[in-house]
């Protein structure tokens, strides 16, 4: 079999793995994209489109910091993206709130919130808690037991499969080489010497990035790496199209450019399994019309769970291999509001051949017994 | 364009489509009295605000949405014809009511 050389491999055709791979490409890097197919889990199509900020690094402060600099690198990501391919990702920044449905929640949150601010330290951490009464000429309709809700500047959100398909076209379109169904079937890997085999042939680069989501918990003992990732249930139920009522987005609810309605939040650890049973989709209803009463006169008319892709602790992980350097991993369930951050700061890290040393705490080193001890 | 077929069913049943009085015969669908009224389409798509109609008449192309009787959004071809019914044009998204 013959094998195709490239500069850069990135194994994974998701939110993820096809930012860095732009991000490479645009370094002026030779990278081929290998993605699965449909067979795959497909974490970016079943994203809710959240750019968030406001709730990301409680005790993570670098998590915070990595979140909110994507979030500022979206509106550039998102202009580019336009301007290479007429793609609009529907990116609207305008703040977040994240409702609170009882006083427990609301000081559950001021405290968590507070938390967040004393830990950005000279970074700043903007925010307010805003009553019921303040939040009712904010948001229209909303339901008469909700007791608030915090509110940062720095939260947005956009369109998953827009950008997907925008990623993809200007990776494509600037000379990288997508190429489905390609799972990785078997590997070699030495210092900057990286082979794949996959039904779609052989592929060999001295970089290998690995973006495979849920699989690169196999993939990276391969390479001298470890991601102890492991899938957690989301649902998702979506309205009818709606005239817009929303202004901006809520952690479990927001309303689409086209009008859609997105529930969804919830959080199940039942292992590969994406069946959809009507207990959790009634709870997210439930909670969605505590909100917003008005919702409960829409239709649904579409409702999907997916996969996220979930380290230990939550966070991302971010790696270079030390057995075989060039080999690099990032694993998350943010593809979207890390892709700004994906493309336009780690992938040239990537590129440069090191991963800065902000990134550290990100490593999966955090998960070896004697660090975690 | 369209008349029923020559069953002996008689068009007994009068809605109104978009304010103009209809018979259809009984059992008759919403769509069907649009159909009959004339009208190719009966909703505006919500994001480019083509005109659409009755389609595959089986609920599935959502195509025949209609505000019937002051419900936006109905699928007028699952939607029995009853005497008095109103069938008016889905124009773009529905309003969402706070």
């Amino acid at each position: 079999m013959t094998t195709r050389r490239a500069e850069a491999i990135v194994v994974g055709g998701g939110l993820v793995g096809a930012a860095i791979a732009l991000g490479l490409r645009d370094q002026g890097i030779d990278t081929l994209l290998l993605d699965e197919g449909d067979i795959a889990f497909r974490a970016s199509r079943g994203n809710f489109g959240l750019v968030w900020v406001q709730s990301k690094g409680l005790g993570a402060p670098w998590y915070q910091r990595w979140t909110r600099n994507s979030a500022g690198a979206w509106p550039a990501l998102a202009a580019d993206l336009a301007a290479r391919t007429g793609i609009d990702t529907a990116l609207q920044q305008p703040g977040g709130i994240s409702l609170c449905l009882s006083e427990a929640e609301f000081e559950d949150r001021s405290r968590r919130m507070a938390q967040m601010r004393d830990e950005a330290g000279n970074f700043g951490f903007e925010y307010r808690m805003i009553r019921a009464d303040e939040l009712r000429d904010m948001l229209p309709g909303l339901g008469p037991t909700v007791a608030g809700g915090s509110f940062t500047p720095y939260d947005g959100h956009a369109g998953p499969l827009p950008l997907l398909r925008a990623l993809h076209r200007a990776f494509t379109d600037a000379g990288g080489a997508y190429i489905p169904n390609a799972k990785v079937a078997g590997a070699t890997a030495a210092p900057h010497d990286f082979r794949v085999e996959t039904a779609a042939g052989a592929f060999a680069a001295p970089r290998i990035v690995l973006a495979a989501g849920l699989g690169n918990a196999d993939l990276a003992p391969i390479f001298g790496l470890q991601a102890p990732v492991r899938p957690q249930k989301g649902q998702v139920l979506v309205t009818e199209r709606a005239q817009t009522i929303l202004p901006l987005p809520m952690t479990s609810i927001r309303q689409t450019a086209e009008g859609s309605i997105m529930m969804g939040e919830s959080q199940e650890e039942v292992g590969f399994d994406l069946t959809q049973a009507t207990p959790v989709m009634a709870q997210i209803a439930e909670r969605a019309v505590r909100a917003f009463p008005w919702i409960a006169e829409l239709n649904i008319v579409r409702a999907w769970s997916a996969l996220r892709v979930m380290a230990p602790d939550g966070l991302p992980i971010y790696d270079q291999s030390e057995r075989c350097p060039g080999a690099f991993t990032a694993n998350c369930h943010s593809g979207v509001t890390l892709a700004g951050a994906h493309a336009r700061v780690l992938a040239p890290m990537i590129a440069a051949g090191s991963l800065d040393p902000s990134l550290q705490p990100f490593s999966a080193k955090r998960f070896d017994v004697q660090n975690a001890a | 364009m369209f008349r029923t077929r020559p069953d002996a069913r008689p068009a007994t049943i009068a809605v109104f489509v978009e304010d103009a009085t209809v018979l259809v015969p009984e059992g008759a669908s919403a769509a069907a009295a649009v159909l009959l009224a004339g009208h190719a389409a009966i909703r505006e798509t919500a994001v480019t605000g083509s005109p659409r109609g009755p389609l595959c008449l089986m609920g599935v192309c959502f195509d025949c949405l209609a505000e019937i009787d002051g419900v936006p959004n109905r699928q007028a071809c699952m939607v029995p014809a009853v005497a008095g019914m109103r069938i008016a044009r889905q124009r773009g998204a529905r309003a969402a009511r706070p």
